[in-house]
């Protein structure tokens, strides 16, 4: 029987024998895998009829935040979940996260079920969430060495990859012992997706991690999250209601509207899927509109989703 | 063997966190550790002004395990509230540790932390009065404040549930959980004082016993195998209250995920 805490193909020098090497994301300079013990044909993530309810308030009917959610994410794919606020984005990353239950369905992470095998999954996982949650007053140094210990890392080597990954996000080792309260916003959130890749997650939960970024540090993590793309075998699933983001970033959209996902191709399929309802080359505004009947211009841009209470 | 090591590898997680919070708050607990002085003085010169050697001792002794006790219990208790108004719950609840490791890294340096507070707290008493502690059975007080704690540890890990059930009044309940165990265990007065029963109430404060038994091995300098009536209750309470706390946390837990509580903040 499986009790979730046998080794996972979680850290840096692990060298069990593995049927497939995922090359480790965040760490370029060193000759780093980490290993897999997963047949090849297993999808990073796969849901299957997922459904999650929230009662809000007493006496009214339960809200539908997730309806019947069915996805296969392969490995090293960035599969961008584009929707308004609201439309359940979040909901489905905390359910992928084992931060919710779900009602109904199932959902595997490289074969694992997430809430049989709930401790395996999160070693595979970690989440870039839209607020950057941090114990403000430590520095960032001292939150990662946080998350380190919490994933079983050492400390020593724990800072020099933490360095080292923050130096690649442009963060100099010289701003990393001040309270990360001092930090802006951008850095914040550089930090955040610093915190995820030292855990070296072979599935990568990225939550609006550009939202409410200045546009200098939307384009940083952009960049970082297509190098990751461009140059690493990275599983990532990115939430957006940004829809040059979800092109430029995602080999398939799905689209999310009211729980459920009502189209979901690669982003050229999804405008050739609308272009006959247009006289001029579609834009993925035009796909989203098509879709949902409703335009992301008008989103208002908080978090306050839908689950709670 | 793997296991348990890996566990409390964990638990220092939580250890070093919070002491890097501590050292990050320090003027905050400067601040709470001249409270705490002054409150236990203002306490115990009530003793000190009636001329009563005995009551000084009593109230010496009740404001100084209190404030151990207390903290104990707040550290533990409110560890999951802290994270709610960090906003790192979610963070530390996705992480994969099992939460007995969590809570005994709390408990760790709850223990720790409490144990440094109350010396302070001490060496600033023993400045203004002269403690006759000559016939003092050590053993005693060792035995009690080792049962005490480990009693505390369950009733905080259990307490620790109602901020992870309820986001915004369950601080709100750990607090009146402590004033109520303040009140009936005898802190600063005998429970007999009490009525009925608040009596009543207080055999399942782990306190009372702590207290009644420190009183007497301080002061009276009684022995262990004289303070069984004591030592039972809090043994039962030991054993009884850590995995009651630590089932009660899990089904909490449960209950937050379904419901989606882990992702609101206080």
């Amino acid at each position: 029987m499986q009790t979730g805490l046998e080794p996972q193909p979680k850290t840096l020098t692990d060298q069990r024998p593995s049927a497939v090497e995922v090359p480790q994301v965040a760490l370029p300079e060193a000759d780093l895998t980490v290993q897999v013990d997963v047949p090849a044909e297993l999808p990073a993530l796969l849901a299957e009829h997922v459904t999650k309810r929230f009662q809000v308030g007493r006496k009214k009917r339960p809200v539908m935040a997730i309806n019947d959610v069915s996805l296969r994410i392969e490995r090293g794919e960035i599969y961008g979940v584009l929707g308004a606020n609201g439309s359940g984005k979040s909901t489905l990353i905390r359910l992928f996260s084992t931060l919710l239950t779900l009602d109904t369905g199932r959902v595997e992470v490289f074969g694992k079920d997430i809430e049989r095998d709930e401790m395996a999954v999160k070693r595979m996982i970690n989440r870039v969430s839209v607020d950057a949650a941090f114990f403000k007053k430590l520095s960032p140094f001292e939150n990662l060495a946080y998350a380190a210990r919490l994933y079983g890392m050492d400390a020593k080597p724990a800072k020099a990859e933490s360095i080292r990954i923050l130096s690649r996000l442009g963060i100099a080792e010289k701003r990393l012992g001040r309270p990360v309260e001092q930090l802006s916003r951008g850095m914040q959130q550089k930090v955040a997706i610093a915190r995820a890749l030292l855990t070296s997650p072979i599935l990568l939960l990225m939550d609006e991690p550009t939202t409410g970024l200045d546009p200098r540090s939307k384009l940083e993590v952009q960049s970082f999250v297509e190098q990751l793309r461009d140059t690493h075998d990275a599983t990532i699933v990115l939430t957006t209601h940004d829809m040059d983001e979800a092109q430029r970033l995602c080999r398939r959209i799905g689209i999310l509207n009211e729980g459920r996902i009502v189209a979901e191709d690669t982003p050229e399929r999804l405008k050739a899927l609308v272009a006959d309802d247009h006289g001029q080359e579609p834009t993925m505004h035009n796909v989203f509109m098509t879709f949902t009947g409703r335009s992301l211009d008008d989103d208002v841009e908080d978090d306050s989703e839908d689950e709670e209470e | 063997m793997a296991m348990l090591t890996r566990d409390l590898k964990a638990s220092m997680a939580f250890v070093e966190r919070n002491f890097n919070l501590t050292k990050r708050y320090w003027g905050w607990e400067v601040a709470w550790l001249v409270y705490s002085v002054a409150g236990a003085l203002a306490v115990t010169l009530i003793g000190e002004s009636l001329g009563d050697e005995r009551l000084l001792l009593v109230l010496v002794i009740g404001t100084i395990f209190w404030s151990y006790l207390a903290i104990v219990f707040e550290f533990i208790a409110e560890a999951v509230q802290w994270e709610r108004w960090e906003g790192t719950l979610e963070y530390t609840f996705m992480a994969p540790i099992r939460r007995h490791a969590q809570l005994l890294g709390a408990a760790f340096y709850a223990v720790i932390f409490g144990l440094v507070h109350t010396v302070f707290v001490l060496m600033a008493l023993a400045m203004f009065f002269e403690l006759d502690l000559a016939q003092a059975n050590w053993g005693t007080v060792v035995a009690f404040t080792l049962l005490g704690t480990i009693s505390f540890i369950g009733i905080g890990i259990a307490a620790s549930v109602l901020p992870l059930m309820y986001v915004e009044r369950g601080a709100q309940m750990v607090f009146v959980l402590q004033s109520v165990l303040l009140l009936v265990s005898g802190v600063y007065y005998s429970i007999e004082v009490l009525p009925e029963w608040m009596q009543f109430i207080s055999q399942f404060s782990p306190a009372t016993y702590v207290l009644d038994g420190v009183r007497a091995g301080l002061i009276d300098g009684v022995g262990l195998d004289e303070l069984l009536h004591d030592v039972w209750p809090l043994l039962v309470m030991a054993v009884v209250f850590i995995p009651l706390g630590l089932w009660a946390f899990g089904r909490a837990e449960r209950y937050a995920k379904r419901t989606g509580r882990l992702k609101r903040v206080g």
